[in-house]
């Protein structure tokens, strides 16, 4: 018989496992997405438009997940989506933790007047509403891709930063760090050497769950028509359009939110998985 | 005394964050491009009435000086005028703050209902399929945030078994009698149970499309307490006087274990209040987020900073009130 801790770790295991499986498939549609895809994502025909998916009576044969109401294909748009989603991800992700984990290692140690203006500064920050000031940004920056990099950056960077500052704060303070400061190394030398590899877990998961939201925000944006152009696939924009059409054609919002919901939970339930691995508090 | 000292502390950061929020939105938003005057006048207008509305705004002074007059404005309850709808911005985001309150509060209550629930459950099954169940249940809810939460609702409530209704506040043809704004508690008040059915059908799904993630987060740290608090010795003495599980953990460890997880509440509520923005949006729900989308739509300058000013002073009062609780509450803060 199993005992209870086995089975959780067991279960924790096929999570991590399914998590990366769906996220490498979606890697692979995006990179192969103009082979992948059966139809052209843009295409319009007002004579296919509301077609069902395939097994619903009155489908036509190659449209597998039916089409929206100008005609174009819900697969394909899907699978050209997934690049501008996977793309908001990494970058948006990346540099959001880059600048996040930096202000927030440099405020945990090196503390004094550094520490204070910028917990002052995630003080302001965390007085925002994040979407409202979202799309604010996207309306002083101007829609495209890179403007919802900046602006996911620009949001979150104090999520980085909080938890890193914390963490920094409290490995500062043990004796392996005064060791090191006593055998001559310098504060920046600590910083990196001592301090940051045993916050690097940390930024880790933060880093995957990021990710998530990185496409969540996006998603958030292309809803509210601030994204990229509009003609562009995004799953965002389809849910977008899919909520108008919802009591003619389900099929144009379920696929693209079932896509997103798998896409969000695979990169959270990695991060926890990662957590689990990664704490030996948890662990 | 160290109260006191706290209290004011934590006063002076919080005039702080506000100031820094408003410098920050006041500059932020004159870089917008796109001129709003020119937006709201009909296409024939000239320039000379371009001119002259940009004047009448105060938009065609410098910077400092459009800072200056706005921040004495609002020295004096004066949030200017919006473009778009030459109102008092102050009368229109009061108008609309009791609906975003409403929501807000109600998806607190079903939070905390839900996941006192969940956290009860779990630990009264404790080590068995239903606590396993919940932690399942727990882990998705926590993953997906409420603007998923609230498109799957649409879908289930609102296209496979239509019992809620999806958009808007409250049934438009509907005469309402109501003097304040906030309609489901005046609803309650004035027993029109009609109207008040027909508004929670509406505020049902956006609601619970808000409490999911946090009731998930409620669960969970509830149950950690809770279970911590059954194995103190307390509890096992309630137990030996041969109380039954349920009464034991309603009775006895409920009461111990609520702390923690209430000054965490406190926070997540916080969050929850910025998820309006987007819900509010997503139901077409007549509140203060989906006037601030418009507002930034229609570059309604002086709206968008009204708006982002309440919300932040929303935030820092709710955490200025958390901290202050804690403090009440926490012997250990009160007398150090």
């Amino acid at each position: 018989m199993l005992d209870g801790r086995s089975m959780v770790r067991r279960r924790a295991g096929a999570r991590l496992w399914l998590s990366a499986l769906w996220l490498g498939l979606l890697c692979l549609a995006a990179l192969l997405a103009p082979w992948v895809a059966p139809k052209d994502p843009l295409a319009q025909d007002l004579f296919l438009g509301r077609l069902p998916p395939f097994w619903v009576q009155g489908a036509e044969p190659g449209y597998w997940l039916g089409t929206d109401s100008l005609g174009r294909d819900v697969l394909s748009r899907i699978v050209h989506g997934a690049r501008v989603a996977l793309m908001v991800a990494l970058v948006a992700g990346t540099v959001t933790c880059l600048v996040g984990a930096t202000l927030g290692l440099l405020a945990g140690f090196l503390r004094g007047w550094v520490d204070m203006v910028i917990s002052r500064l995630i003080d302001i920050w965390m007085a925002f509403p994040p979407v409202l000031f979202s799309i604010l940004l996207i309306a002083v920056l101007g829609p495209g891709l890179w403007s919802i990099i900046i602006a996911i950056v620009v949001i979150d960077w104090t999520r980085f930063a909080r938890v890193v500052r914390a963490e920094a704060m409290a490995q500062g303070a043990m004796d392996y760090v005064a060791s090191a400061r006593v055998a001559g190394r310098g504060r920046i030398g600590t910083m990196l050497r001592e301090i940051l590899p045993n916050v690097l877990p940390t930024i880790v998961v933060l880093l995957t769950l990021e990710m998530g939201i990185a496409v969540i925000v996006e998603a958030i944006l292309s809803f509210v028509n601030l994204s990229i152009s509009t003609d562009d696939p995004t799953w965002g924009g389809m849910i977008s359009e899919g909520r108008t059409s919802i009591h003619q054609a389900w099929w144009v919002l379920v696929f693209p939110l079932v896509t997103l919901f798998l896409t969000v939970l695979s990169f959270s339930q990695l991060g926890e998985g990662l957590k689990d691995r990664f704490d030996p508090v948890l662990r | 005394m160290p109260f006191l000292r706290i209290l004011v502390l934590r006063l002076l950061t919080t005039v702080l964050t506000l100031a820094g929020v408003a410098v920050i939105v006041f500059f932020v938003i004159r870089v917008v491009p796109g001129n709003p005057i020119a937006m709201m006048l009909p296409p024939g207008a000239t320039e000379e009435d371009v001119a002259r509305l940009t004047a009448l705004y105060g938009l065609d002074k410098p910077l400092l000086t459009q800072f200056g007059i706005w921040v004495a404005g609002v020295m004096q309850g004066d949030f200017g005028t919006s473009i778009t709808t030459r109102q008092p911005v102050l009368d229109l985001v009061l108008g609309r703050l009791p609906a975003t309150l409403e929501l807000s509060i109600m998806a607190l209550v079903m939070a905390m209902i839900l996941g006192g629930a969940a956290a009860l459950t779990g630990t009264r099954y404790r080590g068995g399929r239903t606590e396993g169940a919940i932690d399942v249940a727990n882990g998705m809810a926590l993953s997906v945030p409420d603007f998923l939460w609230g498109l799957v609702l649409i879908l289930v409530f609102g296209v496979l078994v239509p019992v809620f209704h999806i958009s808007g506040r409250v049934t438009p043809s509907l005469e309402l009698p109501f003097t304040t704004d906030f309609y489901l508690f005046e609803s309650l008040v004035r027993l029109r149970l009609d109207l008040w059915a027909d508004i929670v059908s509406h505020m049902f799904m956006p609601a619970l499309a808000l409490a999911i993630p946090l009731a998930a987060i409620i669960g969970q740290l509830l149950k950690q307490s809770l279970k911590e608090t059954m194995n103190l010795d307390y509890v096992t003495l309630a137990r030996t006087k041969g109380y039954g599980e349920s009464r034991v953990i309603l009775r006895e460890a409920l009461r111990n274990a609520a702390l923690p997880t209430l000054t965490l509440v406190g926070v997540q509520f916080t969050f929850l209040i910025g998820g309006t923005v987007i819900i509010e949006r997503l139901f077409s729900y007549e509140g203060l987020g989906n006037m601030a989308i418009d507002a930034v739509i229609n570059r309604d300058l002086p709206l968008i900073q009204g708006i982002v000013i309440l919300f932040a002073a929303i935030f820092t009062a709710v955490n200025l009130v958390v901290d202050l609780l804690y403090a009440v509450l926490n012997p250990r803060l009160r007398h150090a």
